[in-house]
């Protein structure tokens, strides 16, 4: 065994990858190669460290110095100063913004990580994901080993079930109730499915945790198998996150070596075995009933519930179908114990929850924090704020099944009860920052756009209702709204949500109905004043120039369609019959003359 | 895989490969190396290889080696300073790889810090000596 006096870890995340980690490792091993420190420091490959906003992202143990933003040719000087020397090379230091880069800072210590709880991401960042062994060193697999050679199964459920864990895909079900259901479920063969079809826009939790930690999963579906009394499982996948499904793979191989998974596990009588299923990226397929139809091999559609997958899941036999997320958290709840667990987040929603952070906001990543932490401290302590110094408008949770959630209720706690008294919902984890810039509208007609498009077309209310719906907000935003569109879209927005099939369809109106809720006026200002109070809807605006104007004569040489004239050194003016709305002219002017309107 | 033990010797043995990565470090023991040029060019280099060695072969998984640059006393190099939670830093100077290890043994394992080997032991050494002559 070697004995390294240095760790370089290096993101190996979705994100950093797409921004060249890859090729910063190679450049590692070449440069620590060259220096002859490859016998003393080891490069290892991460999961996401949740900061993708810095990325790509690089920290150096023991110092724990955080390397944001690295180049490639930023690796030389970080072996030479600090590998080779000694000395950390502070203009690549992570630093919050307005404030001075500090070497001693250590990662704990940084706002975006302070107000964190890392629980499910653990691991993610700290270990590599392609390394059983430093999973092991974590305390991997030993609640397996504990559960199987000190508990019997049902003392496993009954620990989930008290610990108050509930269902992290958005719906909240309590983990422990499924369990029991599925376990009292009489029948020889069961399966235990993880649903890792993550598909709201915005929303890459799941995937992070397959890519930094993918153990956690396996170990937590067999101990699922123990529990509930099955000894095979699948694991749906989309086919777009090629990173996570090569880690799973390689870490289902690793397992089946050590003999963690396959048949008589750590020398007890249980076995369990995992397949991996690839989803080509229909959002329905979500749906856990149109997920088993589409591990079967059948059309990814859903089918009425009951009978719910305990009774009669995949293949007609018992289910237990839990998100990534949710597994994510079982190991350790049974190794600390139920009140451990219970002692973050609240009463009625125990734990931590991850956030995908997006949109309008300073730190773009991968945020856990215990339920009940109010909105606000999201947003601006770990978020970082609105860029550009912008007035915040809402915040989006939820997904296509969400709402928005407006400025006046940011200090509500997360939790699942209190974000659907508020109209939205938690959803798997997708939370995209709106600032005074985005219509809500257009916000409401992308997300409906998106459930249209995904919709499978198997009931009529779906199908029909919600393409309905996008064409009276298309016309909405294109200046063409008509004195009694809002109640025609509430009408047919309950009326959906009653009769719907499936989740999909029963949840689709939401973004419309939480908008029409906060944001009522907006949509009166499209219908009856023709005007966009966000300035985002093209058709509902116009350009104008003010007295500002120096007469420069930039904007009209700048402009495609000829529409602006003047005089040199005199006002000029937009034709806007002809205008094209390219915004072209704004950019060029000089004076800030040019305004929407 | 057949048994617990078998997971256990697992995980103790890269828990002391990866343990430099936790962030609760309360028993860390840090040798901090100094390899700024003058540092290597008096032998920095195989003195920090022999404090990481002799520390792997201990399995002392709380010891961190790192690095620092020149603290301006380039006539001790190869210099080190220990610093063992809850005590004063101690500074060993003009090291080479037997000091290196013996420093591991006497004052990380057995908790005898070289006197002879410290900064300011020549110094001593001639107070003494003055004292001993009144």
């Amino acid at each position: 065994m070697n004995f390294y006096r240095s760790h370089v870890l290096v993101c190996g995340g979705t994100g950093c990858s797409s921004s060249s980690s890859a090729k910063i490792k190679d450049r590692f091993h070449v440069q620590l190669k060259e220096k002859a420190l490859d016998k003393e420091v080891s490069v290892v490959t991460t999961g996401c460290f949740g900061l993708c906003e810095a990325g790509p992202v690089v920290i150096v143990y023991p110092e724990g110095t955080f390397y944001s933003h690295v180049k490639v040719e930023d690796v030389d000087e970080i072996v030479a100063e600090h590998l080779l020397k000694g000395r950390i090379v502070r203009h690549l230091v992570y630093h919050e913004k307005g404030e001075q880069p500090e070497v001693g800072k250590s990662l704990n210590d940084i706002d975006f990580y302070k107000h964190q709880t890392r629980l499910a991401l653990r691991n993610c960042g700290v270990i590599d994901p392609e390394n059983i062994d430093e999973y092991i060193a974590f305390d991997g697999y030993m609640a397996l080993g504990k559960a199987l050679h000190e508990m019997h199964p049902a003392e496993v459920t009954q620990v989930i079930k008290d610990s108050g864990l509930r269902g992290r895909g958005g719906g909240g079900f309590p983990t422990g109730l499924k369990w029991e259901l599925c376990a009292k479920n009489p029948g020889e063969k069961k399966y235990v499915v993880c649903n890792a079809d993550e598909g709201d826009p915005g929303a890459f939790m799941d995937r992070s945790v397959l890519e930094g930690d993918p153990h956690a999963v396996l170990e937590a579906m067999a101990l699922c198998g123990y529990a509930v009394g099955s000894d095979e499982g699948y694991i749906y996948v989309r086919a777009e996150y090629p990173i996570a499904v090569k880690r799973l793979e390689i870490a289902i191989k690793q397992a089946r070596e050590y003999g963690l998974l396959g048949k008589n596990i750590l020398g007890t009588d249980f076995s369990f075995d995992l397949h991996i299923r690839l989803g080509a990226g229909a959002f329905v397929c979500g749906e856990e009933t149109a997920l088993m139809a589409s591990i079967e091999g059948n059309r990814g559609e859903p089918t009425p519930k009951p009978p719910y997958p305990a009774a009669q899941g995949l293949y007609g036999k018992p289910t237990n179908i839990n998100n990534v997320e949710t597994f994510a958290n079982i190991p350790q709840i049974l190794l600390k114990g139920a009140d451990w667990f219970k002692s973050m987040g609240t009463k009625r929603s125990p734990g931590t929850k991850v956030f995908a952070l997006g949109g309008k906001i300073n730190n773009t990543g991968l945020v856990e924090v215990a339920m009940g932490t109010p909105l606000r401290r999201v947003i601006y302590d770990v978020g970082g704020g609105i860029p550009k110094g912008k007035k915040f408008k809402a915040v989006q949770t939820g997904g296509p099944s969400g709402g928005c959630i407006p400025a006046e209720l940011l200090d509500v706690p997360i939790e699942y009860d209190s974000l659907v008294e508020i109209g939205s919902m938690m959803g798997s984890g997708g939370m995209i920052v709106l600032d005074e810039d985005n219509c809500m509208v257009d916000i409401a007609r992308f997300f409906l756009d998106f459930t249209v498009d995904e919709s499978c077309g198997k009931c009529t209310p779906c199908r029909v209702g919600t393409r309905r719906m996008l064409e009276i907000l298309n016309r909405i935003v294109s200046g063409h709204g008509k004195e009694d569109d809002i109640e025609k879209l509430e009408q047919l927005a309950c009326s959906i949500k009653d009769t719907a099939l499936c989740g999909l369809g029963q949840t689709a109106p939401n973004p419309v109905l939480s908008t029409l809720q906060y944001f009522r006026h907006e949509y009166e200002a499209h219908i009856h004043d023709k005007k966009c109070p966000a300035h985002q809807c093209k058709e509902l605006l116009h350009l104008e120039i003010t007295d500002k104007c120096r007469g420069c004569t930039a904007c009209a040489r700048v402009c495609p369609a000829g529409a602006i004239t003047g005089e040199a050194r005199g006002m000029h003016h937009i034709d806007i019959d002809k205008c094209i709305m390219c915004d072209s002219c704004i950019e060029k002017c000089r004076f800030d003359a040019i305004i929407k309107v | 895989m057949k048994t617990m033990a078998e997971l256990e010797a697992i995980r103790k043995q890269t828990l002391e490969r990866i343990n430099l990565r936790k962030e609760d470090k309360a028993d860390e023991v840090r040798i901090v190396v100094g390899m700024a040029t003058c540092g290597i060019a008096a032998g920095a280099r195989p003195v920090m290889m022999a404090f990481m060695t002799e520390a792997s072969r201990r399995h002392l998984s709380n010891v961190t080696v790192s690095q620092t640059g020149c603290i301006g006393m380039c006539r001790y190099e190869p210099m080190a300073d220990v610093f063992v939670p809850g005590q004063k830093k101690i500074t060993y100077v003009n090291l080479d790889e037997a000091k290196a290890r013996r420093i591991v043994t006497d004052h990380i394992v057995n908790g005898h810090p070289v006197a002879e080997l410290m900064i300011g032991a020549d110094e001593d050494k001639t107070v003494s000596k003055e004292e001993d002559k009144q």
